[in-house]
């Protein structure tokens, strides 16, 4: 890295990529897992999710791991963000994973049972 | 049907965090170094570089008023400010990832989450005391923060944000790792020195400090992972706008794992001054089961418990040390009407005890002797003479112990007997009941909890009042749980 102008390039290019900025088309779908979540099962529904992506062939959706989020006891955690909305749904294993993903992803219809509102207040 | 929350900042506990060391755990992928470029990630570095003198960095840390997050609270820029005033062609820093307090995953988080956020403040404090290489002392027992490190290293390397010439300034700077086998004492600057050296891990007299005589002689400075993961945040936001936050003398925030028995178990992060009651019962969600709160414990084997009259304590380093406890590294462990806290005592003396290096005698045969009156207390063989000689002792090992670990290994114990004396004296008395016990004229004579005791233990005829065994009772309170009429009474 030579300068502040190569590193705003690497940032916007990837802002694109990332960012929930309200024009983009993206969804992404973030799944935690750190020691937390792993432990809690958070590597089964990575998986699961990539595995339907990459079977039904969806395009602009990506799925990524990212680290704790804090709310331990109710791990695993996906989080999707569409557009500006942002959704975190709790505890989830690999048939909730397929439930979000027919549902939600697919159909567009939120999971609200899944929803952190139910296990926080 | 009521409106449920969609997403973590809709639920209440939300508004009440202010995440600046988590700034992006949860939010980016910790093995792509684009992610976290992409949240203004090297931003500061590459700014310090190109605009800013050691010094200006230095009084810039000084300003923001950020204190050493491991637990001590010595402040970060003086830190700096005395490594870089030595002399010295080589000069290190180190990151002390040596999380060992039972119950704390604060830096393992930070480690597994937001790497870079680590990376990026070591090469700045390298800038600021003039090292040019940082070490990350971090314990085998984290082998995927160890796996993301490495990654992330090796990611820096290639994008040049770690090696020669950095952004063109002529500074080079290199991080590697070095790995601890798990001993509790490597947490303390001196032993941790000892280890990375390759010695055995125990620590040595004070001064010479770190800043003047470190690693292999030369001038060291150790700085723990949260108070780095704060660094580069400080001058994205600005060192005035940093100092906004938190109390007259503890500035920033504090990541805190909650653990115990409390509803939301958790990483939290909250402005200092915040009190304890905010997160054990708005963060935290209060008891789990609807039982009465007893105390915190916080700073771990070094800290002491807070009970309820202070719970209104606004959270900063010296508020809590005048009542007895300590910021320690943020470990924060919930306890209710059940804990007995003199077995509390022994938990925490059985892990000092055993991670005690060995080298001075006071923390050697001290925190033995302590955690052995515990046992003696417990198994209902002490006098109130060992009550005495407890504390006597106790106080003796917190004055004359060489380093942190002993000065501070008879905090549970002193703290607990200042709050909860009362039960040392059950105990050193042989009033302490240690069977559960079923009050006569309560009792209707329903069989049920003779039906679930698995000792049976329990003798009575039916509708007439039924009597506990003492000698046989197990207290694993499954008859207690079973009373229709709360008739049954907890040792």
């Amino acid at each position: 890295m030579k300068s502040l102008e190569e590193l705003k390039k690497i940032k916007d290019k990837t802002k694109k990529k990332t960012n929930t900025e309200k024009d983009t088309s993206l969804t992404r779908i973030l799944v935690g897992m750190s020691t937390c979540g792993i432990s809690a099962g958070a590597k089964p529904v990575f998986d699961e999710f990539n595995t339907l992506i990459k079977d039904k062939e969806l395009k602009d959706i990506s799925v990524t791991s990212v680290g704790c989020l804090g709310e331990c006891s109710i791990e695993p955690m996906v989080e999707v963000y569409q557009n500006d909305k942002r959704y975190t749904y709790c505890e989830v294993n690999k048939e909730k994973a397929q439930k979000i993903f027919d549902e939600h992803i697919v159909n567009g219809n939120v999971v609200e049972d899944y929803l952190i509102g139910q296990y926080r207040k | 049907m009521a409106k449920v929350a969609k997403s973590l900042n809709e639920i209440k506990s939300f508004p009440k965090q202010t995440r600046i060391a988590l700034r992006n755990c949860g939010l980016i992928d910790p093995s792509n170094i684009d992610e976290y470029i992409a949240r203004d990630g090297y931003f500061a570095l590459g700014d310090i570089l190109k605009n800013k003198s050691p010094k200006d960095v230095v009084n810039e840390i000084k300003e923001s008023g950020l204190r050493g997050r491991g637990g001590g609270g010595f402040p970060t820029g003086l830190k700096w400010e005395l490594t870089a005033k030595e002399k010295s062609d080589r000069k290190y820093i180190i990151c002390n990832a040596d999380e060992g307090d039972p119950g704390a995953f604060m830096d393992r988080s930070i480690l597994e989450g937001d790497p870079h956020s680590v990376l990026e403040a070591m090469a700045i404090a390298g800038y600021a005391i003039g090292a040019n290489q940082g070490y990350v002392y971090v314990r085998i027992e984290y082998p995927r923060a160890i796996k993301r490190l490495k990654a992330a290293i090796k990611q820096a390397r290639e994008y040049e944000l770690l090696g020669e010439n950095i952004f063109g300034s002529g500074f080079s700077f290199n991080i590697d790792l070095r790995l601890g086998a798990g001993a509790f004492v490597c947490g303390e600057e001196t032993a941790l020195i000892a280890s990375i050296e390759g010695e055995r891990g125990m620590s040595r007299n004070k001064p010479p400090y770190p800043a003047q005589k470190g690693l292999w002689g030369y001038p060291t400075c150790i700085n723990n992972v949260e108070t780095l993961a704060n660094v580069s945040a400080i001058f994205n936001m600005g060192a005035k706008e940093f100092a906004k936050i938190g109390t007259e003398n503890s500035k920033g925030t504090k990541v805190f794992a909650l653990a115990g028995n409390i509803n939301n178990i958790g990483l939290i992060e909250v402005p200092m001054g915040t009190t304890l009651r905010e997160i054990v019962y708005d963060i935290g969600d209060g008891i789990d089961g609807g039982k009465a709160f007893k105390a915190v414990q916080t700073g771990g084997p070094s800290g002491g418990v807070i009970t309820e009259e202070h719970l209104d304590t606004p959270i900063d380093y010296e508020s809590l040390k005048e009542i007895g406890s300590m910021m320690g590294s943020g470990g924060m462990i919930i306890l209710d009407e059940d804990d007995d806290m003199v077995k509390i005592s022994k938990f925490y003396l059985d892990f000092t005890q055993d991670e005690s290096c060995g080298k001075c005698t006071p923390c050697r045969i001290g925190t033995k002797r302590l955690y052995e009156t515990l046992e003696k207390l417990i198994d209902m063989n002490g006098t109130p003479e060992d009550l005495e000689m407890l504390e006597y002792l106790a106080k003796s090992v917190q004055k004359t112990s060489l380093c942190g670990l002993g000065q501070s290994a008879p905090n549970p114990v002193l703290s607990t007997l200042k709050y909860f004396r009362d039960e040392y004296e059950a105990y050193a008395n042989r009033t302490k009941r240690t069977a559960y016990f079923i009050e006569e004229d309560v009792c209707i004579g329903c069989t049920k909890c003779a039906q679930v005791c698995p000792v049976d233990c329990i003798e009575g005829e039916v509708k007439k009042p039924h009597v506990i065994d003492p000698e046989e009772c197990i207290a694993c309170g499954a008859c207690y749980d079973v009373c229709p009429v709360d008739a049954i009474l907890k040792p």
